[in-house]
C-alpha cells in the first residue's frame, strides 16, 4: 500500500515528461528544425540504418560521406593532421573574435588595447595565449599535414590538383600568421615585420611597389597596421574558407583519403 | 512509342539478311534436323539450348498426341482437346509466324554477365563514419584543446615594449617559420634569400605531383622522391633551428647553452 502511494507520483512525473517531449517533438517547430530521418526527430538506437541516418540528416554531411574505407579511420595513417589544421583554423577564428572586441588597430592605442586585455579583462590573456600558441600549432600542424601526403604518396593522380590547392593552403596560413605578427604592436612585432616586409622588398621589378602596398606608405606606421588587421581578420581567413572548402570537397570526389601504402 | 535507334536497327537488318540467307538450307531438310543444321551455320546459338529445344518441342508433340489419345472418355473434352493439339503439331512444322527450322521462340542473344554492366567497384571494406571517424574526431579535437588550453594556463604569450622605431633591437628576428629565409640572407643576396629561393620552393612544390610520374606510392619504389623531400624539409628545418637558437645579437652565431637564447616566438 505504501509502495503504490509512493510510486504513483513518480509515474505522474515520468508520464508527464514523456507528454511534454511528445508535444515538443511534435511541434512544427521542432519538425521544421530537424530533417525527416534525423536522430532527433525519431530516437536512436544503434543500427546499421541509424548509423547512417546520423551523418545523411546532419550538416556533418557536407563534410564527411556515410561510410568511409575501413583504413581512413585509421589513427596511425594521417595522425588527424588535416583534420586538426582545420580545428585549429576553427579554435583561431573563435579566440580571433573575442580578441576583436578589445582591440583598435591603430598605432596609438593597438598596444595599450592588448595591455588592457590582458591585465583588465576576464580571461583576455588565456584567450590571447591560446590564439598566438594556436596560430604556430596551425603552422606546424600543416606543415606535418604536408609532409604527411607526401611522404605517403597522396599526391599522385587523381588527387594532384588538391596537393596544389594544399600548397596555396600552406602559404596562406604563413601569411595569416605573418599579418597577426604585427598587430600587438610591440618591439617583437615591428621589427619582426620590418625584417619581412624589407625581404619582399627586393621582389624584382616591382619591389618598391609591393612594399609600399604591403605596407601602406614608405614606412611602417599607423596605416600598415590597419592593412595588416584587414588582411588577418577578413582577407585571408575569407581566401581560406574558400581554398578549404574546394580543398575538403576535393577529398571526397578524388575517392577520400589515400589508400595504405 | 519510343525511337529504336539506328544502329539498332542496322544491327537487326543484318541479322534478318544473315538468318535469310541462312534460312533456305534448313526450310528445305527435316524439321526434327533443322536445329542441328542451323547450329551449323549460325553458331552463336549455343548447341545445348538447341539440344534443349529439340528435346522440349519433341515432348510438346508427344503431350499433343496424349489429351487426343485420353479424349475418349468425354466428347466435351475431346472437341476442346482436338484443336489443342491440332495447333502443336502445326507449330510443329513451319508456320507463318516461326523462325527457320519452325523455332516458335528464337535466342536472340547470350548476354554474358558483365558484357552490358561492366562493374567496376570491388566490394570495398567500409566503415560508418558515425561512429569510426567522428569518435576518432572528436577524440583528437580534444586532446588538442586541453594541450592548447595547458600550455596557454602556463606560457604567456609575449608582449614586449610598445613599438619604438628610434630602439632597433639586438638581434630583429622575423616570426620562426621566416627564420630560414633570413638565415638565407646572411649567405646571398636578398633578392636571392628573400624571393627567388622561396618562390623556386614554393613552385616545386606545387609542381611536385605534375613530376613525379612514378605510379606506386610504396616507400621503396620511390626512394628517389623520398630521399629529395627529406632533403627538402631538413634543409629548411636546420635554417629554422640556426636561424632561432644559433643567431645572436648581429645575427651572428652563438651556442644557445654559452650565450642564452635570443628567441622570442
Amino acid at each position: 500500500m505504501a509502495k503504490t502511494m509512493q510510486g504513483s507520483p513518480k509515474t505522474k512525473v515520468q508520464d508527464k515528461i514523456g507528454q511534454l517531449t511528445d508535444s515538443v517533438q511534435g511541434s512544427q517547430a521542432w519538425n521544421s528544425i530537424f530533417r525527416p530521418g534525423s536522430i532527433f526527430r525519431k530516437g536512436y538506437s544503434d543500427s546499421p540504418r541509424n548509423r547512417s541516418y546520423v551523418i545523411m540528416n546532419s550538416v556533418l554531411y557536407h563534410l564527411h560521406p556515410v561510410k568511409v574505407k575501413r583504413h581512413a579511420v585509421k589513427v596511425s595513417y594521417t595522425l588527424c593532421l588535416g583534420g586538426l589544421s582545420f580545428f585549429l583554423f576553427i579554435v583561431l577564428t573563435v579566440t580571433g573574435i573575442f580578441l576583436m572586441f578589445f582591440y583598435r588597430p591603430t598605432a596609438a592605442q593597438a598596444w595599450d588595447d592588448i595591455y588592457t586585455l590582458q591585465t583588465s579583462v576576464t580571461f583576455g590573456l588565456l584567450v590571447r595565449n591560446m590564439h598566438r600558441w594556436g596560430a604556430h600549432l596551425m603552422v606546424l600542424s600543416v606543415f606535418l599535414h604536408m609532409a604527411r601526403v607526401f611522404y605517403h604518396g597522396a599526391y599522385k593522380a587523381p588527387r594532384e590538383f588538391n596537393w596544389v590547392i594544399g600548397v596555396v593552403l600552406l602559404t596562406l596560413t604563413l601569411l595569416l600568421s605573418f599579418t597577426g605578427y604585427l598587430l600587438p604592436w610591440d618591439q617583437l612585432a615591428l621589427w619582426a615585420v620590418t625584417v619581412g616586409t624589407n625581404m619582399m622588398g627586393y621582389t624584382p621589378v616591382f619591389g618598391s611597389q609591393v612594399r609600399f602596398v604591403l605596407l601602406g606608405g614608405a614606412e611602417i606606421g599607423t596605416d600598415t597596421l590597419l592593412r595588416w588587421y584587414v588582411l588577418h581578420v577578413l582577407f585571408f581567413p575569407f581566401i581560406t574558407v574558400i581554398f578549404m572548402a574546394i580543398h575538403f570537397w576535393r577529398v571526397r570526389k578524388d575517392g577520400g583519403i589515400s589508400g595504405p601504402l | 512509342m519510343t525511337e529504336v535507334p539506328e544502329h539498332l536497327l542496322k544491327r537487326a537488318k543484318a541479322a534478318r539478311d544473315k538468318s535469310a540467307a541462312a534460312a533456305p538450307e534448313p526450310a528445305a531438310e527435316e524439321t526434327a534436323e533443322a536445329p542441328a543444321a542451323s547450329s551449323g551455320g549460325d553458331s552463336r546459338i549455343p548447341a545445348h539450348l538447341l539440344a534443349r529445344s529439340k528435346s522440349a518441342k519433341a515432348r510438346k508433340a508427344e503431350g499433343g498426341d496424349e489429351p487426343a489419345a485420353e479424349s475418349g472418355g468425354g466428347t466435351a473434352t475431346a472437341v476442346a482437346t482436338a484443336p489443342t493439339g491440332g495447333t502443336v503439331v502445326a507449330a510443329g512444322g513451319p508456320p507463318m509466324a516461326a523462325g527457320p527450322g519452325g523455332h516458335t521462340q528464337r535466342l536472340l542473344t547470350v548476354v554474358k554477365a558483365g558484357s552490358i554492366q561492366d562493374v567496376k567497384a570491388k566490394p570495398q571494406d567500409k566503415v560508418h563514419v558515425w561512429p569510426h571517424l567522428i569518435v576518432a574526431e572528436f577524440v583528437a579535437a580534444l586532446a588538442c584543446t586541453a594541450f592548447l588550453l595547458f600550455f596557454s594556463w602556463f606560457v604567456n604569450a609575449p608582449l614586449l615594449e610598445l613599438a619604438d622605431f628610434n630602439k632597433t633591437p639586438n638581434p630583429s628576428k622575423a616570426p620562426w617559420y621566416f627564420l630560414g629565409l633570413q638565415e638565407l640572407l646572411t649567405m646571398f643576396h636578398p633578392m636571392v634569400a628573400g624571393v627567388t629561393i622561396p618562390g623556386m620552393g614554393i613552385f616545386l612544390l606545387i609542381l611536385a605531383p605534375y613530376m613525379d610520374k612514378n605510379p606506386s606510392n610504396k616507400p621503396e619504389d620511390r626512394k628517389f622522391a623520398v630521399s629529395l623531400m627529406t632533403l627538402f624539409l631538413m634543409f629548411w628545418a636546420v635554417l629554422v633551428i640556426i636561424g632561432s637558437f644559433f643567431r645572436g645579437p648581429g645575427f651572428n652565431f652563438t651556442l644557445p647553452w654559452i650565450d642564452g637564447l635570443f628567441f622570442e616566438l
